[in-house]
């Protein structure tokens, strides 16, 4: 149960409202996937008219599912990027490379109450999140924010789950959060996805109810460790310049030029890879270097860092 | 492949425990330099290095056997040695499928799995040759198993193994099965954080390593299992270096003479590795002990050799805190008559492919 990338075929495509679609995912070679749990999420690389773009999504298939992953993607209007890609231009039978699932927004099993709010298709890591609740009997509910036609939306993987609630923009039926919160038994979990403005208000309500940060979990996806804006880089001792791509390390391009650098952990954490650096400021990225080595300017880690603005010159 | 099993041999009492000539060959020997210290010497954990036990995730060998009776004599002793939090049900299941796969896939002379699903509820059906167990399951429900998914499966494993909760940006000791530990008590660090249960160790904090190693466990990836040495020496071939039996080992160390010092002393490298588990998020550390004899690793020519260099610049601190110093001049000088001085290659491989005999 080892690997970095998965080829996933799309066996399954259909349009479950205005904007929301549904995409199934089974390996291309017809064997079985690594599971996944609550709060996980899968990069897809998704080719798009300019460059390729590594969006992360929600599953919401079942917890520890090895036959089948599904998402549910919506169409962000301005997008020219993923939600573009899986709305208009992919098909059934095409082949993705992904990531290994990552989960950066697992429950806390130590909760004697779990309670999440969504917002729209925030509702995504919860379905999973359900799903885990239900079998292993914690005290649980979910309060959903969402256009009032779109309730039966995800009806699918609700299942008839109990502990679901509907909130609507109409007199008598919002969401109340003050109240929500203020309602809560001691040693419960907040957990939140919904839009930017949504996620602030209850994090602010929280704050102002006095719940520990420990107790509330906020969604976001910041896997992206090595990724960034394109930049350049030339190996002074190699005489090499090489281009970095937002997709790839710095490590990753040195070593696209058949340039030796040293590393091990591939993570920032080592301080094996810590390269002089000659020229040019660095993004810093790493655990590894001091904040008096980073103000200093002679180092990179060139696993996770990159440059702030132009090119770097590495002794290298 | 064909394991030779030795399932007479002793971790106690009369001490039976021996290395195959193939055994030392394999043995994942710590020191690639002539000097020692801490650092984070973390590395993917792939099916590749320069000692044959890195060649599979989970590694049998021909003490298999002995060994899982060991861990059954030193738990019939102390059931607590085995402690599961309540909330770590589902690192349980994770472990138990994490091993059966691993370890059906990899031998699967030695161990199989057979499935009617994969998910919870699903019937599974382990066989376990060496151990001679055959036990059909309910995958998801522990009531099917003659205990808890964690003891069930880890007493058919070499090593102990530790699960780490992931909350608040931390790391949690919340689950054990520790059987053959360098003196360090699961009973003392269940629920123990990171910073926590490291505190005792010497001169790595004040160099960040600690902080460091924390930041980039939180990050692990499934998938992508990571792996470093740790080393002590422990007198006669014993496993079961624990606090609680300290009466029982601890005197030993007054044993050694620069005479029987080939013998006695043994280098105890775990192999550790850490894992994300799929379903819980937590991280599963698996901590497998290799032993070998001062005997054993002086027929290599450049470990005896490396040994007695690591031994003797070992910084005073690091002496004391892994339990050496009432006998490490006896070893010294024993191992002193195995190193001529001259440079060794860096590197941890043996550079030889058959032993001198014994």
């Amino acid at each position: 149960m080892t690997g970095e990338t998965l080829k996933l075929k799309v066996a399954a495509l259909a349009d479950i409202a205005p904007g929301l679609r549904h995409v199934r995912l089974v390996a291309a070679d017809g064997g079985k996937l690594p599971p996944a749990a609550a709060g996980a999420h899968v990069q897809l690389a998704l080719a798009g008219a300019a460059r390729t773009y590594r969006n992360a999504y929600s599953l919401v298939s079942r917890p520890g599912a090895r036959d089948a992953w599904e998402i549910i993607v919506r169409r962000v209007p301005t997008s020219r990027g993923g939600s573009a890609y899986i709305h208009e231009c992919l098909q059934v039978g095409e082949v993705l490379e992904a990531g290994w699932p990552g989960n950066l927004f697992a429950p806390v099993r130590t909760a004697r109450r779990q309670l999440m709010i969504a917002g729209g298709i925030g509702i995504t890591p919860f379905l999973s999140y359900l799903a885990e609740f239900a079998f292993s009997g914690v005290e649980h509910a979910l309060h959903v924010c969402c256009r009032e036609s779109e309730q039966q939306v995800f009806d699918p993987w609700l299942a008839g789950r109990p502990g679901v609630s509907w909130y609507w923009d109409a007199d008598g039926h919002r969401l109340d959060i003050p109240a929500l919160l203020a309602a809560q038994p001691a040693g419960t979990h907040l957990y939140l996805c919904g839009p930017a403005a949504m996620n602030e208000e209850v994090l602010a309500a929280a704050a102002a109810a006095g719940w520990p940060d420990t107790h509330v979990h906020c969604e976001h996806f910041g896997s992206a460790l090595s990724g960034g804006e394109a930049f350049r880089a030339f190996l002074a001792r190699s005489g090499v310049e090489v281009e970095v791509g937002e997709d790839e390390s710095l490590l990753d391009a040195i070593e696209r030029a058949g340039v030796n650098a040293p590393c091990l952990c591939r993570g920032g954490a080592c301080g094996v890879c810590a390269t002089p650096l000659l020229e040019g400021e660095a993004e810093h990225r790493d655990h590894f270097l001091s904040a008096e080595e980073r103000a200093a300017g002679l180092l990179i880690m060139p696993c996770v860092s990159r440059a702030r603005a132009g090119r770097l010159v590495l002794d290298l | 492949m064909t394991i030779a099993f030795k399932p007479e041999e002793t971790f106690r009492g009369d001490y039976t425990y021996r290395n195959s000539d193939a055994a030392v060959l394999r043995f994942p020997f710590p020191f690639p330099e002539d000097r020692y210290m801490y650092s984070v010497n973390i590395e993917p954990h792939v099916r590749s290095g320069p000692s044959d036990v890195f060649m599979r995730p989970f590694d049998v060998d021909e003490h298999y056997i002995a060994e899982c009776r060991d861990k059954a004599i030193t738990l019939e002793r102390d059931p607590g040695r085995c402690q599961v939090l309540p909330h770590m049900m589902l690192a349980q299941w994770d472990t138990l499928e994490l091993l059966m796969e691993s370890l059906s896939a990899d031998y699967p002379a030695l161990f199989s799995l057979v499935k009617e699903g994969d998910d919870f509820g699903s019937r599974w059906t382990w066989t376990n040759r060496p151990l001679g167990l055959e036990q059909s399951f309910i995958f998801g429900d522990p009531a099917t198993l003659p205990c808890e998914p964690f003891e069930y499966i880890t007493r058919q494993a070499q090593g102990d193994f530790a699960i780490c909760d992931q909350r608040d940006n931390n790391l949690y000791m919340d689950a054990g099965m520790v059987t053959s530990q360098a003196d360090w008590s699961l009973e003392f660090d269940v629920g123990m954080s990171f910073m926590e249960w490291h505190g005792p160790v010497p001169l790595a904090h004040q160099t960040g390593v600690f902080e460091r190693a924390l930041k980039y466990l939180l990050m692990l990836r499934l998938g992508q299992p990571v792996r470093r040495l740790n080393w002590t020496m422990t007198i006669n071939p014993r496993l079961d270096t624990s606090p609680e039996n300290f009466p029982e080992w601890g005197t030993d160390r007054a044993s050694v003479t620069p005479d029987n010092a080939g013998q006695k002393v043994h280098l105890r490298v775990e192999l550790q590795t850490l894992w994300r588990l799929p379903r819980s998020n937590a991280i599963l550390f698996p901590i497998r002990c290799y032993l070998a004899s001062l005997d054993d690793l002086a027929r290599v020519p450049k470990w005896g050799a490396r040994l007695h260099r690591v031994l003797s610049s070992l910084p005073r601190e690091l002496v004391e805190y892994k339990g050496l110093t009432r006998y490490l001049p006896a070893a010294l000088e024993w191992l002193a008559q195995h190193d001529d001085g001259a440079e060794l290659p860096v590197g941890t491989e043996s550079g030889v492919t058959t032993l001198a005999p014994r």
